[in-house]
């Protein structure tokens, strides 16, 4: 293997780990800000001007804090849970593309770490293994909001890969690959994968946004940790940076899923150009946007009305779409 | 400030019964509904409503420290202990009569005859943590002496507190400067006492 190609991948994975461990804190303090004005409130104000330093005084914080370990956990797993949560995130990042491809002093880059030629199932499965935060961070905690929240997530997150996978298998019959630079080659040809196929991709492209909320356990579907039931559900025990790295995982998901779904159903970054990369960041704001947006907004709902949702509804539906669209194609 | 919206507890003509539809048994009802709640845009107004209040920016924090919500002037905080317009002097004359009604016993005053035979007050003090606040010292006294201030922020690192007698007393500065503020709260005179008063019959 060439040296020049190993730099540029290690030059891009500590890139991308750095660049996506800082915005995961400045997605919080965006949360933390347009939840405050959806609610008339101000949100932090007082570290730096507008608050803008309190992601920095947060990870102060996190970093200098006490990391306790309680004397009835097991302490093996009760200490890898977190980076689970953190490194599945990160992993997952290595087969999107985030931005088109561009060149800098006569080398061009390819931003993304690895094209494998199953992008997106690896995406998928990569983050299904997110799961295993979750699940054994709360069973090891010997504490039962902890050990509730381990089987909901569970629940959920089974529940919803089969949305998620189903979802996306008519898009997938349509472009013929699972590279995520091929989906964005095909929608450049024949446009935007949500207008195709007789409204067949606006609806995988909804049930996957659905899923979505719930593979990152955002508002509607954040019964995983949710506060006002169960506390911090896996997270109740954890304290200074391994409940940071949790916090890390889920704001990185959020980032990367919110990639996901333009690179998928909304034409990812076009023909390439520069317009094309800032349309690309755009609809990854959007999409970041509006996981804050419903937290304004919308309610949780229960766990047997999620598990109704997704076995009941979204599955059905899904089956569905890619009859219709196994129709269509012949 | 206008209070008027929360003094109003007359809520009879705003009051009305939410009309709630029984719950669907059959199947096919239950299919019915989820399919209405599915397709009413309800969610969307949700989301509506979110974002409107978000672009109109009518925030309403108030950033404490550094701004304060007006309090009311009946308002019963730190005790405050006046003057006399006309002479500056103390209104208060030792009656002891706040001491005797104050429920927690947290005042303490003491008195003694000074050197122009004139009834003095030579030690007072309230123990704030004991006082409940309940308002009673400043309708008792006869002079309107000793009444509520605004001050709230009373934070201490004991449980017992004192205010003294000095640290109550109206500044000098602030009588000449004539901004002395009277309590309008219990026990103070109401608006317009010296047109409805009246001579004792006795007097004639």
């Amino acid at each position: 293997m060439e040296v020049a190609y190993l730099i540029e991948t290690v030059i891009k994975v500590v890139v991308v780990l750095l660049v996506f461990s800082a915005l995961a804190g400045i997605g919080t303090y965006f949360e933390r800000k347009v939840l405050a004005f959806m609610q008339r409130r101000l949100g932090p104000m007082n570290v730096g001007p507008y608050g803008m330093l309190q992601f920095g005084a947060d990870a102060i914080k996190l970093f200098t804090k006490e990391d306790i370990i309680p004397s009835n956990v097991v302490a093996p797993i009760f200490k890898i849970a977190p980076v689970i949560t953190a490194a599945t995130a990160f992993i997952a990042a290595a087969a999107i593309p985030f931005l088109p491809e561009f060149t800098i002093f006569g080398y061009t880059v390819h931003p993304i770490v690895s094209d494998i030629n199953i992008g997106i199932l690896y995406i998928l499965g990569v983050m299904g293994v997110g799961l295993y935060g979750p699940l054994l961070g709360g069973m090891a905690s010997a504490n039962k909001f902890s050990l509730l929240s381990a089987a909901r997530g569970a629940a959920v997150f089974i529940s919803y890969e089969v949305v998620t996978g189903l979802s996306i298998l008519a898009p997938i019959m349509m472009v013929g690959s699972l590279s995520l630079i091929d989906f964005n080659d095909y929608q450049l040809e024949n446009g935007w994968m949500i207008f195709n196929m007789y409204g067949v991709g606006f609806v995988a492209f909804i049930l996957f946004w659905i899923a979505g909320f719930a593979e990152t356990g955002r508002t509607p579907f954040h019964l995983i940790a949710n506060d006002h039931e169960i506390i911090d559900g896996f997270g109740t025990e954890y304290s200074g940076m391994r409940w940071g790295l949790f916090f890390i995982g889920e704001y990185a998901n959020m980032f990367f899923i919110s990639f996901v779904i333009p690179l998928l159903f909304l034409g990812g970054y076009g023909d390439g150009s520069f317009l094309g990369a800032m349309a690309l960041l755009g609809k990854m704001s959007f999409f970041f946007f509006f996981f804050l947006w419903t937290r304004a907004a919308w309610p949780d709902v229960r766990p047997d009305q999620l598990m109704w949702l997704c076995w009941k509804v979204l599955m059905p539906i899904a089956v569905l779409n890619i009859l219709i669209a196994a129709i269509v194609m012949i | 400030m206008n209070n008027e919206a929360f003094n109003n507890r007359d809520v009879s003509d705003s009051y009305f019964l939410v009309d709630i539809e029984d719950y669907p048994t059959e199947p096919w009802d239950k299919f019915k509904r989820v399919i209405k709640r599915t397709f009413r845009i309800e969610l969307f107004v949700g989301l509506w409503v979110v974002i409107r209040e978000m672009f109109k920016f009518d925030i309403h924090t108030i950033s404490y420290p550094e701004e304060k919500m007006p309090i009311g002037p009946r308002y019963r905080a730190i005790h405050e202990m006046k003057r006399l317009w006309e002479s500056d002097t103390e209104r208060c004359i030792g009656c002891g009569l706040c001491e005797k009604i104050c429920i927690s016993n947290c005042i303490k005053i003491d008195t003694r005859i000074d050197e122009n035979s004139r009834k003095e007050v030579s030690e007072y003090s309230i123990n704030l943590g004991r006082c409940i606040f309940c308002g009673y010292c400043a309708e008792v006294c006869p002079e309107l002496a000793i009444t509520h201030g605004g001050r709230y922020e009373n934070a201490s690192d004991q449980r017992e507190h004192f205010l003294m007698y000095e640290d109550m007393l109206t500044p000098l500065d602030k009588m000449t400067a004539g901004t002395q503020v009277e309590f309008e709260g219990f026990g103070a005179i109401t608006p317009h006492e010296d047109e409805r008063v009246k001579k004792t019959p006795l007097a004639y």
